[in-house]
């Protein structure tokens, strides 16, 4: 699930080199507005994808054009700092409309498991586990095949490369954060048949996703699928061996311990700056 | 000259108008200070050395938690055990900030270690009964005694807090005359370039960093001390790490009164605010992120570079 | 050469990166108060000799000494310390201090002292002619005078050693004939210098001694009328060009 989550970070600062503080934030909104299609219009939770995806993308490109995009010259830290700005109106926002209130999406099938062998298998855990690999393969053909795709990764890799080549730099960071947004959202979505809304939700994946981002190594989307991976099983190892939310403490542990020795990311080859 | 005079004018109003102001502006002028306090220890790292820590509630926490826990368990002073909250948050800064240097990271990863590292304090602090777990440490009132750094009013409280402030802003404008802070800010505007012209940078980073957190951790035991409870989300939280650095971006990161101007517009605004939205949580801190943004797209030298030029981040880095 | 007399020495210095050999068992030396020009095609290892003279990166191979102590695993700031100050291809100033402030940076390494680093680095300014712009902000420094600017850093740090990286790069004749006079006075007073210059007239002007790179490999060593006169050199700048 991380993953996912991870993957739009990735992307985003791939292209835009900007480390996305607003990440987490943008996911929170997206399992906001499934609650809210669900209790009120009554959505499925995995139909809502539908709508939870474009809108954000559209969300997303907005937030990039008029807060991001401006400031493209300044500071790096600068930069940083207006994502956290993001991220702490966004989050606010939330609480000041719906309050503090933990908010559960119940449908019928939340509660649905089945054995597995000797594991118990919750059925909207394994649909967004699911959902996650198929949507990072998606993502993942989207840019390899198509011609948006391939300037996406252009200017990830190249980015004066893809300036001389005449691709709109603008318009395709735009783009990169957008899907960025969806991403996140789409994430949002799916976990929220089994996980607590609130507004303060976004903060413990948008931690989660820095690790994995680093652990993968920053805009390398295989590696955030990947790494992923790693801080799931960190996690679970961390939570049978330690009581409490002690768990949390490998995790971070790792990511200290990756961002020092390998800033690249495990699977990236050198050192990252 | 007029700035001097104006200045003098502030001054003198701080010492004397508190004893005639309600008890609500009293707990106002204590918020401003505090976190002006704290935003001009951010300032020194932050600021000066160029080195954004996100991390700053670790040593906040530490501060808190070693005054208090030392008061309670052994009945140390909390005015000794505050210095020995600074030196030991002093360590852990020059071991993080060893670790992170060293190891040559920049920019947003030195961020995002000092994030790490906090919330790993944080994490501890929750599963460790010994400190109280997540419900914290109460300081159980009693008997008014300044040797125990107790009072009977705000007032004193006040003047605490202000000296704090004032003796930060005063270090802050002897380092920026020293060997010490010309070598930070050359370090922040070109760490390469500032090597190459004699600057020991992981010196001078870490001399910076050890300084910062030990004035940070004597907020911590003065914030414990005031609101008489610490938990581990309210001194090692992401929100007393940020609290620093907005104050410090407001005003004008790498300007001597920067961070203390930059306390007395935003902590104005989130009362109002929350004054005028009643019973809705989050308002205050809503405005500080619009608050953030704006500065940084429109004012990117805060509000000291209304005044003046210099001393402030490129707004444009060198390659 | 007279090793006591060298200032400078390396020994058969090697830099790779990765698979790329920048620089290929190169020895060179530089006496006191000599004038040596570091020339050669765009890309022969110049700039990388002077990161490995600086502390910036570390040889593959080979020995590097300064007044006869080992530099190698040194950090930069240590080197300075030493004596051996740089200045960097592409200008670095600190944008944001003021020109005085630049050049007290650099005077800080003999001092700790804030008076007595701005006495110094006033003298400085004066000396290479910026005193009439001490109190401008940096950034605000034409090419010519950023140059100056470098420059000045390098001598506020007192150096017995002073590397010079394309000074004269981007300049007009005129600036190119005040930065050879500048570069005169540093000489005279006592100051040995290596020199990387892409203007051949004022390289060829100034050095005592040239030494050609080509490929990370010395190609050629002696008095500038000799190395401008050797077939190698000669093909390797022709080749370079085609």
């Amino acid at each position: 699930m991380y993953g996912l989550v991870a993957c739009g970070l990735s992307l985003i600062f791939g292209v835009l080199r900007i480390i996305n503080f607003a990440h987490g934030a943008v996911m929170m909104l997206g399992m906001y507005t499934t609650y809210w299609l669900f209790t009120l219009l009554k959505v499925d939770p995995y139909l809502s994808i539908v709508v939870t995806g474009p809108a954000f993308f559209v969300l997303g490109m907005v937030i990039q054009r008029t807060v991001i995009e401006p400031n493209r010259v300044a500071a790096e830290h600068n930069q940083l700092l207006l994502t956290l700005g993001l991220a702490l109106f966004l989050e606010n926002l939330a609480l000041v409309l719906w309050q503090g209130d933990f908010r559960t999406v119940r449908p019928p099938y939340a509660g649905a498991s089945f054995v597995l062998g000797e594991a118990l298998v919750e059925v909207p855990r394994l649909v967004a586990c699911g959902g996650a690999i198929v949507m990072a393969l998606a993502l993942f053909a989207f840019l390899r095949t198509t011609d948006v795709g391939k300037a996406i990764r252009a200017l990830a890799e190249e980015p004066e490369g893809a300036l001389l080549m005449g691709i709109d730099v603008g318009r395709i960071r735009a783009v990169a954060f957008g899907i960025g947004s969806g991403c996140v959202a789409v994430a949002g979505a799916l976990v929220t048949p089994f996980f607590y809304v609130a507004p303060d939700v976004g903060e413990s994946f948008n931690i989660m996703a820095f690790v994995v981002v680093v652990l993968g190594g920053m805009g390398n989307f295989v590696g955030a699928l990947l790494g992923g991976f790693i801080v799931g099983l960190a996690e679970s190892l961390g939570a049978t061996l330690l009581p409490g939310s002690l768990k949390q403490l490998v995790v971070f542990a790792l990511f200290v311990l990756v961002l020092l020795f390998r800033p690249a990311g495990l699977f990236g080859g050198g050192r990252g700056r | 000259m007029g700035a001097e005079v104006l200045l003098g004018l502030a001054l003198g109003a701080l010492l004397l108008a508190p004893p005639f102001l309600p008890p609500y502006f009293l707990e106002i002028l204590i918020s401003v200070m505090l976190f002006g306090y704290l935003g001009a220890a951010w300032n020194i790292l932050g600021g000066y050395a160029g080195q954004f820590s996100f991390g700053h509630a670790a040593y906040f926490g530490i501060g808190a938690y070693t005054s208090t826990l030392l008061f309670l368990n052994l009945g140390v002073t909390p005015w000794l055990g505050m210095l020995a909250g600074g030196v030991l948050a002093a360590a852990f800064g020059l071991f993080a900030g060893y670790l992170s240097f060293r190891y040559g990271l920049r920019g947003p990863y030195f961020s995002l270690v000092t994030l790490a590292f906090a919330e790993m304090l944080r994490v501890v602090a929750v599963n460790t009964k010994a400190v109280g777990s997540s419900l914290g440490l109460v300081i159980p009132n009693r008997e008014p005694a300044a040797v125990n750094f107790i009072f009977a009013g705000k007032l004193p409280y006040y003047y605490v807090i202000l000296a704090m402030a004032l003796a930060a802003v005063w270090i802050t404008r002897r380092l920026e005359r020293s060997k010490l802070g010309y070598s930070l800010l050359a370090i922040r505007e070109n760490e390469d370039a500032a090597e190459a012209a004699g600057v020991d940078a992981l010196g001078m980073k870490l001399r910076a960093m050890a300084l910062s957190s030990f004035l940070t951790a004597l907020g911590g035991t003065f914030y414990a001390q005031y609101f008489a409870y610490i938990d581990p989300t309210i001194t090692f939280g992401p929100s007393v790490s940020i609290q620093g650095l907005l104050q410090a971006i407001v005003g004008g990161a790498g300007t001597v009164l920067g961070p203390v101007v930059g306390a007395f517009v935003l902590t104005p605004v989130s009362e109002l605010s929350r004054a005028a939205i009643r019973g809705r949580a989050g308002v205050d801190v809503m405005l500080y992120g619009v608050v953030l943004v704006l500065v940084i797209s429109f004012l990117p030298h805060g509000l000291m570079g209304l005044r003046r030029g210099r001393g402030n981040p490129p707004r444009v880095p060198l390659q | 050469m007279d090793t006591r007399l060298s200032l400078l020495q390396l020994d058969s210095v090697t830099k790779r990166f990765g698979g790329l050999t920048a620089v290929s068992r190169f020895s060179l030396t530089v006496g006191a108060g000599e004038i040596v020009g570091l020339i050669g095609p765009n890309g022969a290892g110049k700039t990388t000799v002077f990161h490995l003279l600086s502390g910036f990166h570390a040889p593959t191979e080979g020995a590097i000494r300064f007044k006869g102590v080992s530099v190698v695993g040194a950090k930069p700031h240590q080197i300075c310390r030493r004596g051996l100050a740089r200045t960097f291809q592409i200008v670095q100033p600190f944008v944001n201090l003021t020109t005085l402030e630049n050049v007290m940076v650099g005077a800080f390494n003999r001092t700790d002292d804030a008076a007595a680093a701005r006495e110094r680095a006033l003298e400085v300014l004066e000396f290479v002619g910026l005193g009439a712009r001490r109190d401008v902000p940096a950034r605000a420094l034409t090419l010519s005078d950023r140059k100056r600017l470098e420059m000045a850093r390098g001598l506020a740090t007192r150096p017995e050693l002073l590397l010079l990286d394309e000074v004269m790069a981007g300049l007009n004749p005129t600036e190119i004939e005040a930065i050879i006079g500048l570069i005169r006075r540093i000489h005279a007073q006592g100051v040995a210098l290596l020199i990387i210059e892409h203007v051949m007239q004022a390289i060829m002007a100034l050095s005592q001694r040239i030494v050609v790179l080509h490929h990370g490999e010395k190609i050629a060593e002696g008095r500038p009328d000799d190395v401008a006169r050797d077939a190698r050199v000669i093909e390797a700048y022709l080749g370079a060009r085609t």
